[in-house]
């Protein structure tokens, strides 16, 4: 295929798996906010969501105080951030536009309506049931798009492009999201007392989506460092790291076999899964867990070039 | 005398072709009417067949009304119509391979040299090329009116990249939608074919060099082009890569596309984008939606541009003028579709003439399309009448003018119920290096505004589905004699 129609598709899922991220930040950082709690080093629950996009020097030229106001007009509408839902939005329609051959009617529609439906809705000063109706059809959309994506496309260098997209916007999502609470999920640090402690861990499964999977997978309260395996290194968890990198490496070993050739990106993921995979738990909390996070954004961040220079240039 | 009406004439009853339709709206009260319209909009605004007007950044993407009352032809008023369109763009191929070639029809006195050789239209880089087959229009729209239940006129010929053929298909997909019931007592033919006989005619005028399997990309300005849609529509129909010139470069003289999997060779390029932006080395410097040396690749024959470039020499409405005579040059026959009779400025006497008759006639820019920089006589103020009369006298060879025809009105749904309103029609005929092929239908495209007679959608045009359906059993025959006299007025 070309390779700006695989450059688009690639971007495309990326954007709609960003938007549907900061959808879930916000949602998880409203929730916050309805709770006593406010005990973060004097970092409230809006300033951490705008850091788990990582854009709070972005944020803090625009506006001085993180608040529920300033936070979801940033996230969520503001065309000054490139990051925003209606921006991710916006330029993942413009790709799907550009790409339009290469979707599927079900997923050119699901974007397109999608589109037009949140593209009403910006007033920041939306009552909360608006705001979350505006979220839940933007997790809508994200959910559909990979719906229509599984059942109606052809398995080809297109499903694996988009595929690959999607994957690596995750993993750098939900590898922000723990960095952010590092310091939280070390099980030597003390205890925040009271509830404070449950309502840090659940936030950052309410983030990625995964509260309810937790229970099922441990079948036991909150623990820091079941947190930090259950999003780094449990492979049934379809956020973890691991997973996201089992299925990149799925999708590059579809397109090398396709292709007739390995290059660099599959050699590249092929490390870092399997330095995942060889990772455990003592062994993560004894780099330090911020410090492992941080490479691995980095290491994410490269692969993501990689596949760019090899195949999309 | 009111124009005539595809359903009912000039009001002696409902023509046997429209006794469906009649029934059908006979039926149906205004709100399920209503209904079905708002119901065709949703749809399309779903699919996404939006259209951004130039000039109107407030309504980049619009969508085309799509009227829920289609236009009927039968089956003998197809043939033809069929036969004409035939004739006729086979005239413009021969006619193109004779003005790039050894120019016989100048020499024999019948188009003036300047028209051709002057006109911007005329790329000297055709001169002396020799094409696959000599077809240099594979795709042209030609657009079509009527004034009875006679004649066909010819209002314009579209050989450059003519569009609208997606809505011709989209338009009987959202039809079928909307009235099941009507496809089921009527034998409507088909025009889902389009892209298989695209496709067929392409590859047939593949160059000598390539392989058996050529393969064939479309061409786009990219997604703020107005036809953008149709652009991806056609190539996700043909299963073809949609490219943009930063997706093709040449080495030694060959075209190739950058894929995933590194070079490919791309033999065939159905491009939708004007000459001027084709080359920046041959053409438009600062065209940065070209590829650079693609005329050198298509010099050495290397690949199939579809149209060729300077066809635009062809349906210039300088040359239009000619075309009657042009199908009696090359082909020895009687031209089966009419021209609109016409006054060439140029010329002094028509000009006195048109000046004389302004708030009559229908001015045109020779170069112009879309319905834009056009003067309908009837339909203007004094003042535009005058400032129109300033251009005229400052430039009279860029001009021609037809008298106001009363354009064939169709039933259209117009929110309170329905009203006629004047339509045309594009067919769109495709030449191949085996034949020509020509899908039933067209574009039926309707002037919404009561009264209008301007069918472009730049204009607040609509489009409508377009139905062939086998003769009525008790219709009249088919008018015999179509051999009329063309009207040339002027001089």
């Amino acid at each position: 295929m070309l390779s700006r129609h695989a450059d688009s598709l690639y971007w495309l899922a990326r954007y709609v798996e960003r938007a549907e991220n900061t959808a879930r930040l916000i949602e998880a950082a409203t929730r916050l906010s309805a709770t006593p709690i406010i005990a973060d080093g004097g970092r409230n629950e809006w300033e951490m969501a705008v850091d788990g996009t990582g854009t709070l020097d972005r944020f803090h030229e625009q506006h001085d105080e993180a608040t529920q106001r300033t936070v979801v007009d940033y996230l969520a509408f503001s065309s000054a951030n490139p990051s925003s839902i209606r921006s991710c939005l916006d330029i993942a329609r413009a790709n799907a536009r550009s790409v339009r051959t290469a979707l599927t009617m079900d997923m050119w529609e699901t974007i397109n309506s999608g589109w037009m439906e949140t593209r009403g809705v910006n007033s920041p000063n939306l009552t909360r049931q608006e705001l979350s109706d505006f979220l839940s059809r933007v997790k809508e959309l994200s959910l559909r798009f990979d719906g229509s994506a599984y059942r109606t496309m052809l398995r080809n260098d297109a499903y694996y492009f988009l595929r690959l997209g999607t994957l690596i916007e995750r993993a750098d999502f939900t590898a922000r999201v723990l960095a952010l609470k590092a310091d939280v999920l070390d099980p030597t640090r003390p205890s925040l007392g009271g509830s404070a402690d449950y309502f840090q861990w659940s936030w950052i499964l309410r983030s990625v989506s995964a509260l309810t999977s937790y229970h099922w997978v441990y079948r036991d309260n909150l623990k820091p460092n079941l947190v930090a395996e259950f999003l780094i290194l449990k492979a049934e968890m379809p956020r973890s790291l691991v997973s996201c990198y089992e299925n990149i490496m799925i999708n590059l070993d579809s397109l090398s076999r396709d292709y007739g050739r390995q290059g660099a990106s599959q050699r590249k993921a092929r490390m870092l899964l399997s330095q995942l995979q060889d990772t455990t738990l003592s062994g993560l909390f004894a780099i330090g867990l911020k410090e492992f996070l941080e490479r691995f954004i980095l290491d994410n961040a490269s692969l993501g070039d990689t596949i760019a220079e090899q195949y999309l240039g | 005398m009111p124009a005539f009406d595809e359903m009912h004439g000039f009001g002696q009853g409902v023509r046997p072709a429209y006794r469906t339709i009649q029934a059908w709206l006979d039926s149906s009260d205004p709100e399920n009417l209503k209904r079905l319209q708002k119901e065709a909009e949703f749809l399309f605004r779903r699919i996404g067949i939006t259209f951004a007007v130039y000039g109107d950044a407030e309504a980049e993407e619009r969508i085309i009304p799509f009227d829920i009352v289609p236009r009927v032809l039968t089956g003998s008023e197809w043939a033809t119509l069929s036969r004409g369109l035939t004739q006729r763009v086979t005239a413009l191929n021969r006619f193109l391979a004779d003005v790039y070639g050894a120019g016989d029809i100048v020499r024999a006195g019948i188009v003036p040299a300047d028209l051709v050789y002057q006109n911007p239209a005329f790329r000297p880089e055709m001169v002396g090329l020799k094409l696959p087959h000599d077809v240099y229009v594979q795709i042209a729209g030609i657009d079509i009116i009527r004034t009875d239940d006679k004649d066909f006129y010819v209002l314009e010929d579209n050989a450059r990249t003519p569009s609208g053929v997606s809505y011709m298909l989209e338009n009987r997909d959202v039809q079928m939608r909307l009235c099941p019931d009507l496809f089921a007592e009527t034998r409507i033919q088909p025009v889902d074919n389009y892209p298989d006989e695209l496709l067929a005619s392409l590859r047939s005028l593949a160059p000598i060099s390539a392989p058996a399997e050529p393969t064939v990309v479309l061409m786009t300005p990219g997604p703020l082009n107005s036809a953008y849609y149709e652009h991806s529509f056609l190539a996700d129909k043909l299963g073809v890569e949609l490219v943009e010139g930063r997706d093709l470069y040449v080495l030694d003289q060959v075209v190739y596309m950058r894929t995933t999997r590194g070079p490919k060779r791309v033999d065939v390029i159905y491009r939708r984008i004007d000459d001027d932006f084709l080359d920046p080395m041959v053409f438009r410097p600062d065209s940065v939606l070209g590829i650079p040396g693609l005329i050198s690749a298509y010099r050495a024959g290397n690949v199939t541009l579809a149209n060729a470039v300077g066809t635009g020499v062809a349906d210039d409405k300088a040359i239009y003028t000619y075309m009657p005579e042009i199908v009696r040059f090359y082909l020895g026959e009687e031209p089966i579709l009419k021209n609109v009779p016409t006054w060439r400025c140029r010329e002094p006497d028509s000009l006195r003439y048109v000046l004389d008759h302004l708030p009559e006639l229908v001015v045109k820019e020779v170069q112009g399309s879309g319905g834009y920089g056009m003067l309908v006589g009837p339909k203007s103020t004094k003042e535009q009448i005058e400032t129109f009369r300033a251009r005229l006298v400052a430039d009279p060879d860029g001009f021609i003018a037809q008298p106001t025809l009363a354009l064939s009105t169709s039933p259209t749904f117009v929110g309170e119920g329905i009203a006629p309103r004047h339509i045309d029609l594009r067919p769109f005929v495709l030449t191949g290096a085996d034949k020509v092929r020509i899908v039933p239908g067209g574009l039926t495209r309707v002037a919404l505004k009561d009264g209008s007679l301007v069918v472009n959608s730049s204009q607040g045009g609509g489009t409508k589905d377009t139905w062939i359906i086998e003769d009525p059993a008790d219709s009249a025959p088919p008018s015999a004699g179509l051999s009329q006299s063309q009207s040339q007025a002027g001089g």
